[in-house]
């Protein structure tokens, strides 16, 4: 061999050790856990910007084989949670890498804060436990919002008057929100002995969370609840619909632009209950069937990608007039009469701002006109005045001004973390003139200003415990007294799907407005709640317990002042305890869905011109509900029955010696059953692309005929007494709704060749 | 002499960027024979494994969308194969992801469309009764996104044939609708010629089972 050749196959050998040397691989292993020490199975392990790398193993160890050498980036990720990006010298033949991942706070993931909350939305999270259309698929609901909240645990079975009786609280105690500002009239008005309904269809909404106590900073004035609306916003497609039933029409249209980032709506219905009174024979005879006239109008603009504007307003006429047989005199007849108007709008704004801020905005007016009118007739349909009867004939005009704003500020901390802080102004004016059986008029007048101020810090340390923890700041002018309520709330992960949250926290009220004004100084009214929950959530299947104790403080008492009842001083008190059950199951069988609810309140309290504490007369000790949902898909038909119980719930006749307020009678009524049943027949279901969409709805309140008994009222001298039941005893509800979707597919389909 | 070091070392410089090519479309074809065996022997930590690699083999050449599309194709199929529906969000969270990086590369995909109307499909499953509404339009938006894109991509067809065979009759499902979609579909599959090797290729054996299972 040549030397020449030699060097030359010396030179070559070197370099071919050199490539060697170049393409000797590196083994990477190690193991992958997560921060509770188990390991992760499928997480990915890579060499940054290279092809090398593997997944672990089911014990979480991996191993595999790089070309990459010097500094270089590993990155371990998996689902769910946080990818780690670790910078590794690759040298020598084996380097070593455990590595730790946290889970991502998510939504999806994260422990909720769900202590005394029920939350029906299309949030893809478990608080969720109603669906948005469950609200109108409970038989029992009659289509009304606070019909189905009334199926869950902490809400009683009250059926002589409307609105929620949250957990021994009255219904002046629950408070209702829509886009975070205040609803006043969320009900039609009062009529006595009569429960009414929820002035809003619920199909305007998208979420619902009624919180049964522990709730938000951010909410105020109530002592007991919140139910917290959230509209929808831009409808999928341009629509209109009308609606027949056994008690009205209506129809509506929805436009929505042709760049889907706006939209407008109206609607108007009318209701009148003469035909259906005509064939279920009513407790009252009317001289004026209820009629009702609604009209509705909403906008919504994407005022950007992140924000929307929402305006929804209201208008509502109403009129009825009915006699009923007098308990007080033998042979005459009470006629009561009603006229009220309101309206009611609201404007919200919320969007996005730089550096993970965001604004929450929002301002509420609603005006409502009642006059009312009462009075004694003979069998000949005259009026008269009877001796010791006089209070009974009057004419009430009562017309309020209500004026709501807020601002939330948000800032996003880290993963779920954030802080909240904002203001609140609440502006009412309440006009009442009184006109007596002789002509005589008493006019009054109040206004009342309460600014709020709030702040609340939500804290994710890890996917397993959130924090939430407020205060809440508000001052009266009317009272002329500031309140300071701490609110807090923890939940904690058991395992995967069940929790246990905490929430405490301390709720102020102004004195109802229909006791004041006061002779006297006056100040909030208090309740402090502690609750204690646990819930399991197992893929469709929901398992919640909730204990709560609930202590009053500074209720007001009453006292009579001429014709009326008013507050007198802030000496009541009251407490509250109880357990409450809740099962939602999806799953076992198929095409079949329920729940059951199961309530046990023990409550006393001594309020309003109660002589002592008692379990109040709107407080039943077991309250429980059954609700069911079937899908007969070869039908096309939802069957839905649900059943309500409540065991009998204390009455008492309080009367006024001249001195002092005693109890002249009591007792216990009747249990409470209610067995509803409804059919929807949804024949759209199949067609592909429908051009409309009907529903035919079927619903029977009360099928059995039950007796039911909400109470007892008593003549004016306590002699006489006369159960207080429904005005009919079986109700049936026939209607049709047709949506005619403005069909958008074609031009989809147009736009897109 | 000094030619030769200086070649030797220009070829030794040179080989990483051949190599890379050879090494990407090496990679791919490995991986993607290996998706249709680990499917067929429902091998979970094998697909995880392969949805990785494409994964990685995405992120390291930043320009080539296909390992993202087939990075998110395996996490739709293991969600599929777990059926574990109440992970399906965070499923679906991420092959959102993958098929955006894929998207930015390759604009108004007809593969990547039918991807997205799969993904739609596994959020819609989590609660069906109550998401169809909001669901259903996107599936079948996607889906015709994806017919437009590319008439002649079969894999449309497949989908919404076999979406439409797993639909109860009740809801115009079942074979009777069904059957003409697969039909189609396999009519497709016969004329179907990927544009390369690496290009989407996947769905006639499937298609021609499901197409029996309606006979």
């Amino acid at each position: 061999m040549r030397p020449g050749l030699l060097i030359k196959w010396t030179f070559f050998s070197v370099l071919l050790g050199l490539s060697a040397v170049v393409a000797a691989q590196v083994t990477i292993r190690g193991q992958v856990k997560d921060n509770k020490n188990a390991p992760v199975a499928g997480a990915s392990v890579s060499v940054k910007d290279s092809y090398d790398g593997t997944t672990t193993d089911s014990s979480g160890r991996y191993s595999f084989k790089s070309t990459e050498k010097g500094q270089q980036v590993l990155v371990i990720s998996s689902i769910g949670y946080k990818t780690v990006e670790q910078t590794v010298k690759l040298e020598g033949t084996l380097v070593t890498f455990d590595a730790v991942l946290k889970q991502e706070i998510s939504e999806l993931t994260a422990v909720v804060l769900s202590a005394g909350t029920f939350e029906a939305s299309d949030r893809k999270r478990a608080a969720a436990v109603l669906d948005p259309i469950d609200i109108v698929t409970t038989a029992s609901a009659n289509g009304d919002i606070t019909g189905a909240l009334k199926t869950l645990p902490g809400a009683q079975q009250v059926g002589e008057s409307e609105g929620l009786y949250v957990r021994g609280g009255t219904a002046a105690e629950t408070k209702t929100f829509i886009d975070g500002t205040l609803v006043n009239n969320f009900f039609f008005t009062s009529v006595p002995n009569i429960a009414q309904f929820g002035r809003f269809s619920p199909f305007i909404f998208k979420g619902t969370v009624f919180s049964t106590g522990g709730y938000s900073a951010l909410y105020g004035q109530a002592l007991s609840s919140a139910l917290i609306l959230e509209s929808i916003d831009l409808p999928e497609r341009s629509s209109a619909n009308l609606g027949i039933s056994v008690i009205g029409l209506n129809g509506g249209y929805q436009h929505l632009s042709k760049n889907k980032q706006s939209s407008f709506g109206i609607s108007y219905g009318y209701v009148n209950l003469g035909p259906a009174f005509a064939v279920i024979k009513q407790r009252q005879d009317y001289s004026a069937v209820p009629v009702h006239h609604t009209a509705d109008a909403n906008f919504r603009i994407k005022t950007s990608k992140t924000g929307m504007l929402k305006y929804y307003g209201y208008f509502s006429h109403n009129k009825m007039a009915f006699t009923v047989k007098s308990i007080d005199s033998l042979g005459y007849f009470d006629r009561f009469g009603l006229s009220n108007t309101n309206h009611f709008h609201n404007l919200s704004w919320k969007e996005y701002l730089p550096k993970r801020w965001r604004i929450y905005t929002g301002v509420s007016y609603t005006n409502n006109k009642d006059e009312i009118s009462s009075g004694i007739q003979n069998a000949a349909g005259q009026e008269v005045t009877l001796g010791n009867l006089e209070a009974k004939t009057f004419d009430l005009d009562l017309e309020g001004d209500y004026f709501n704003a807020k601002l939330v500020l948000e800032k996003k901390l880290k993963g779920l973390s954030a802080i909240r802080f904002g203001t609140e102004y609440n502006f009412s004016r309440d006009h009442s003139v009184y006109t007596a059986y002789n002509g005589d008029k008493y006019p009054g007048s109040l206004t009342e200003k309460i600014n709020s101020g709030f702040a609340e810090a939500d804290v994710y340390a890890t996917n397993d415990l959130a924090i939430k923890g407020g205060l809440r700041l508000e001052h009266s002018m009317y009272l002329g007294k500031t309140n300071l309520a701490p609110r807090f709330s923890l939940a904690y992960k058991l395992s995967k799907g069940s929790q246990a949250s905490v929430a405490y926290g301390i709720f102020y009220q102004n004195p109802e407005r229909r006791y004041l004004p006061s002779p006297n100084d006056l100040t909030f009214m208090k309740a402090t709640h502690y609750i204690l929950q646990y819930q399991k959530v197992l893929n469709q299947q929901t398992l919640r317990a909730e204990l709560f104790y609930k202590k009053y403080d500074k209720l007001v008492k009453t006292a009579l002042t001429g014709f009326t009842e008013a507050a007198v001083n802030n000496k009541g008190y009251g407490d509250a305890s109880g357990f409450e059950l809740f099962w939602r199951d999806r799953k076992s069988i198929k095409t079949f869905d329920y729940w059951i609810s199961y309530s046990y309140l023990d409550t006393k309290r001594d309020f309003l011109n109660f002589p002592a504490a008692v379990t109040p007369n709107f407080a039943a000790k077991h309250t429980a509900s059954v609700v069911t949902k079937k899908f007969v898909e070869k039908w096309k038909m939802n069957l839905n029955a649900s059943y309500n119980y409540s065991s009998g719930r204390p009455y008492y006749n309080i009367r006024y010696d001249g001195s002092d307020y005693k109890f002249t009678d009591r007792g216990t009524i009747p249990d409470y059953h209610n067995i509803s049943f409804a059919i929807n027949y949804l024949p759209f279901i199949g067609k592909k692309a429908p051009k409309s969409y009907a529903v035919y709805v079927l619903q029977v309140s009360n099928i059995f005929n039950i007796r039911q008994t909400y109470g007892y009222q008593y003549s004016y001298n306590g002699l006489r007494k006369e159960a207080i039941v429904p005005t009919s005893r079986m109700f049936v509800y026939i209607g049709a709704f047709i949506s005619f979707g403005v069909d958008r597919s074609d031009e989809v389909i147009n736009n897109s060749l | 002499m000094k030619k030769t070091i200086l070649l030797a070392l220009v070829a030794l410089c040179m080989q990483p960027v051949f190599s890379q090519s050879e090494k990407f479309t090496g990679a791919m074809k490995k991986n993607i024979a290996d998706i249709d065996s680990a499917v067929s022997h429902n091998e979970i930590a094998r697909l995880t494994d392969i949805a990785a690699n494409f994964e990685r083999i995405g992120d390291a050449e930043k320009t080539q969308w296909l390992p993202y599309y087939y990075a998110a194709y395996c996490q739709i199929t293991l969600a599929y194969i777990k059926n574990v529906v109440a992970d399906n969000d965070m499923v679906a969270d991420k092959v959102d992801q993958l098929l955006a990086k894929a998207e930015a590369i390759e604009k108004n995909n007809s593969e990547i469309s039918l991807l997205k109307a799969m993904n739609t499909s596994l959020r819609m499953l989590v609660n069906p009764m109550q998401r169809w509404m909001e669901f259903g339009q996107k599936i079948q938006q996607y889906s015709q996104d994806a017919m437009n894109q590319d008439p002649a991509n079969p894999r449309p067809y497949w989908f919404n044939g076999v979406s439409l065979k797993n639909t109860p009759e009740q809801f115009g499902g079942g074979c009777g609708t069904a059957k003409p979609q697969l039909d189609k579909a396999l009519e497709l599959f016969n004329s179907f010629k990927p544009v390369s090797e690496l290009h989407p290729n996947w769905g006639k054996q499937i298609c021609e089972k499901e197409a029996e299972g309606c006979k």
